[in-house]
């Protein structure tokens, strides 16, 4: 999967829900993941995997994800994260 | 550290707060020893008891470092007194002060500025947010000692928590300190929180916006009590005093929750003539009161009394002759101010009267069911209303441990998840009440029933309701959410949770990250 | 076996995560997870993601799960079946329904995403929507299409805007509509369920509706929020009386059997097919809703 370098988003900021913004880089750097989450304490790593694991899945190695969470589930996290993805790739 | 009785550690003492007692049981501590008993006074006869300014009124009641402030709370988010005061005391470089609120609200987020530069050194009573994250981020050399409505009453009473100068703010006061709430610009009804602080600080100081002529009637604070009087221009913001009409939830996942709470008071049998009934003014609360008020009228019954923190909703009842009185600890919105001045049936309460459990009787020992609501819930029935899943400590006790005690129905509504959180866990962060006092959990998800009211439980099964084992709540809870991870702290104690007999319930540490 | 009841069907919007979450505890009859109305035409594509991961991670209890996709004629709908369609999916609502060919094309479709991801044949089951003059005219044609079909319903207020009536809280404007939708059902053997009752205040409103549909023979309605569930599951709920009426019926049918006489009376009153169809009918109400 080629890597376009746009920005994209998905989600919003209602409770339950959570909007991702990703912007997919130019070199092999890793998936970067600015997380706001209430649940950060008690479900943080489980957010960053999902986030981390949905992307793999979709092939992308490179991006920058923020991720304004609003107590989101992770059949949410990775749906939101898919979407503003492949908005991202269509780019 | 020692474990009490629900197995939570307690060190034996804390430096700043003094020996600490572990709890032992809901019903268990005996307490012996004498009431603690204010200096006697005296004043010159005729003439009147008012300063000229709050500055004289401090030197006057010999402000010294150290020294134990009360105050309280029925301006809610409008207050000013608590600002005032603090801020003169800063100013007149006064430091190390403990205040000992009844609770404390957003607008009182200045306190944050006096705790680091020194003017406040310990908080006794309650917290909020702002205030409670400093807290939980070790802001405060002593840890914060949480007390319920009644436990503090009790202190007070008991000479564990000694106050130096008591501050009321009176929404109504005349030139020899008798003082009520029903009346001026700032009237916010009830004074039932500060009763204790009047009649055993030793110095005691009304600040009001509306002196009248004397003699002011009625009397919530009589004149026997107070010391000095300080005129000003407002001691609070109306708009933030009382709330308007407090509306009942139109969440659907809310109402569902209220319409089980209700179906559970009414299979337990209590729902009859006298019956007596506390709620919060929260959404489900409300909601609950709601549907009580349908099913009392369907059943063609009267209650005998209504409790607590008085909303309009009460007052419709009690109007509507569904209740024989309503005893009020402080009133939510403007239909409480109007009723209880207006009502004979609405009446006034100290805290004491409702709420602490080492005098001759209070109101919570008569209440049939109590809704109340909590932060978390663990499968021993356990409920905590002080720190939030993170850890933080964000809240006061209010009257939670108090009614969950007192009442003969105790039913913890709540949503099964907040966002992704699970408020059904297998532990507490913080024990608040302990669920030997607590009956029934009511989520959208199913009901759980204390294993300890094993025939109320067959009540509700028998009325179709659905009832099952809190595990499975729990383990529902974390198959939608995951498993929580248990937040991070260290080990220093940043709060302590007394219980209403004076026992320590559960200490709160400092967390390690907060977002 | 039981009969499946769809006295109310829910509609939730497809982007909306909460509501996804917790639709299963109202106690609907089905649940609808809208992907056309209620999502703007730029979350098309994040909604189909939302509600494809909640079919396969929320529990959405007794309820039968359906989902009304985007019409055929659009871009997104075939987009929304290859989405959507997984185990947990008993039915797909298909909208702007107007000619046999619509339900044709979309169970041809069914059969080959079935096959792909694996799921018996005919496991996804179709619900037309009809909301139009044209779809309103081939109702029994639309409703006879596929063996797919489960229920057929109406969309009040697309129809009425075709027709150039005007909505009222009486409803005469739906009057030849639902006729030939609860004739349609019939003929096909499938059941016919009522438009939404939009004023979420009016509750003696829906319940002179929902009193009415039930007269008429609907099996169910569409509704948009839980609170309406309650009094639409009450109307449709048989009484104590209706039930042990009908049970005496079928008994006295079975007894004449045995007694091999033509004539059955009861009470005084001739039983004959029709009487015996309505109270198999209650009877099968009754034990779905779990009275017998």
């Amino acid at each position: 999967m080629e890597i376009s370098g746009k920005t994209a988003q998905a989600g919003t900021l209602e409770s339950g829900d959570i909007l991702i913004t990703i912007t997919l880089g130019e070199e092999d750097k890793g998936i970067e993941i600015e997380l706001e989450s209430p649940s950060q304490a008690v479900y943080g790593q489980q957010i960053y995997n999902t986030i981390t694991g949905t992307l793999n899945d979709l092939g992308v190695r490179t991006a920058y994800v923020k991720a304004q969470d609003r107590g989101a589930l992770d059949c949410t996290i990775s749906a939101r994260v898919e979407a503003a993805a492949l908005r991202a790739l269509k780019k | 550290m020692n474990l009490n009785t629900i197995g939570r550690e307690v060190p034996g003492s804390i430096e700043g707060i003094g020996t600490l007692r572990p709890f032992e049981g809901a019903f268990k501590r005996i307490p012996d020893g004498v009431m603690k008993a204010p200096k006697i006074p005296c004043v010159e006869r005729g003439g009147d008891k008012i300063l000229p300014s709050l500055k004289d009124a401090l030197k006057e009641a010999g402000l010294r470092d150290g020294m134990t402030l009360s105050f309280h709370h029925h301006l809610r988010n409008g207050d000013y007194v608590v600002s005032m005061v603090l801020d003169l005391i800063a100013e007149m470089g006064f430091r190390d002060m403990t205040i000992a609120p009844t609770a404390l609200f957003p607008v009182h987020k200045s306190i944050i500025r006096h705790i680091e530069s020194g003017v406040v050194k310990a908080i006794q009573g309650s917290v909020n947010g702002p205030i409670g994250r400093l807290a939980s981020n070790g802001g405060l050399e002593i840890p914060v000692l949480l007390r319920s409505h009644g436990g503090r009453a009790r202190a007070i009473e008991a000479g564990d928590l000694s106050v130096d100068i008591a501050f009321i703010a009176a929404p109504s006061c005349d030139k020899y300190g008798n003082i009520n709430g029903v009346g001026g610009s700032s009237s916010c009804g009830s004074l039932g929180y500060c009763m204790a602080d009047a009649m055993y600080a030793d110095k005691v100081i009304a600040i009001t916006d509306n002196l009248v002529p004397y003699p002011l009637y009625p009397v919530s604070i009589p004149q026997i009590y107070v010391d000095y009087i300080v005129q000003v221009d407002q001691i609070g913001d109306p708009s933030g005093i009382v709330s308007g009409t407090l509306k009942i939830t139109r969440d659907p996942l809310r109402l569902l929750i209220a319409e089980h709470a209700a179906r559970v008071i009414e299979a337990s049998g209590l729902l009859e003539e006298g019956f007596s009934f506390q709620t919060g003014a929260g959404g489900i609360s409300l909601a609950v009161a709601g549907y009580v008020k349908d099913m009392m009228k369907d059943k063609k019954i009267k209650g005998s009394f209504g409790s607590g923190g008085i909303t309009g909703f009460f007052v419709q009842m009690l109007e509507e002759g569904m209740f024989d009185a309503l005893l009020d600890v402080q009133s939510f919105d403007m239909d409480a101010v109007r009723s209880l001045r207006e009502n004979q049936g609405h009446v006034e309460m100290s805290a004491s009267y409702y709420a602490n459990p080492h005098n001759k009787g209070c109101a919570v020992n008569q209440l049939d069911a109590v809704i109340l609501g909590a932060t978390q819930v663990d499968t021993k029935f356990n409920v905590n209303v002080n720190t939030e899943s993170d850890g933080v400590l964000l809240h006061g006790i209010g009257g939670h441990m108090d009614t969950a005690a007192g009442a003969k129905l105790t039913i913890i509504t709540t949503p099964l998840l907040r966002g992704r959180l699970p408020m059904i866990v297998d532990d507490v962060i913080t024990v608040t009440s302990p669920g030997e006092t607590i009956d029934v959990v009511v989520t959208e998800r199913g009901i759980a029933v204390n294993p300890m009211r094993h025939e109320l439980a067959e009540r509700m099964k028998a009325s179709r309701l659905p009832v099952v084992p809190i595990e499975k709540l729990r383990d529902e809870a974390y198959r939608i959410s995951g498993k929580p991870e248990n937040p991070k702290f260290t080990d220093r104690i940043i709060g302590v949770v007394e219980y209403r007999d004076g026992t320590v319930i559960d200490v709160v540490r400092q967390v390690i990250s907060v977002s | 076996m039981v009969r499946r009841l769809r006295r109310t069907a829910l509609y939730i919007p497809g982007n909306d995560p909460s509501m996804i979450l917790n639709s299963g505890i109202f106690g609907a009859d089905s649940i609808v997870l809208d992907l056309e109305d209620a999502v703007s035409i730029n979350e098309k594509d994040s909604s189909r993601i939302l509600v494809r991961n909640a079919l396969q991670n929320v529990d959405f209890g007794a309820s039968e799960v359906v989902v009304r996709i985007n019409a055929l004629s659009t871009p997104f709908g075939k987009q929304d079946i290859e989405a959507i369609v997984c185990p947990r999916l008993d039915a797909i609502r298909l909208p702007k329904c107007e000619y046999a060919d619509d339900i044709m094309e979309l169970e041809k479709i069914l059969d080959r995403v079935e096959e792909e991801k694996g799921l018996k044949k005919g496991s996804v089951s179709i619900m037309p929507l009809i909301e139009s003059a044209m779809g309103s005219y081939n109702a029994v044609q639309i409703a006879k299409a596929s063996r797919r079909n489960s229920a057929v319903n109406f969309g009040g207020e697309d129809y009425t805007a075709d027709m150039g009536a005007q909505r009222t809280r009486e409803g005469a404007e739906l009057l030849d509509i639902r006729m030939r939708i609860l004739l349609a059902a019939r003929i096909a053997g499938i059941d016919a369920l009522d438009t939404v009752f939009g004023n979420l205040n009016d509750e003696e409103g829906l319940l002179e509706e929902t009193k009415l549909i039930k007269q008429l023979g609907f099996d169910g309605k569409s509704i948009i929020h839980p609170r309406q569930i309650r009094l639409i599951h009450d109307v449709f709920t048989p009484s104590e009386k209706e039930i042990n009426k009908a049970r005496r019926i079928i008994e006295a049918i079975e007894e004449a059997e045995k007694r091999k006489s033509g004539v059955v009376a009861l009470d005084g009153r001739m039983i004959d097919a029709p009487v015996v169809a309505k109270a198999r009918r209650v009877l099968a109400f009754a034990e779905a809703v779990g009275l017998v």
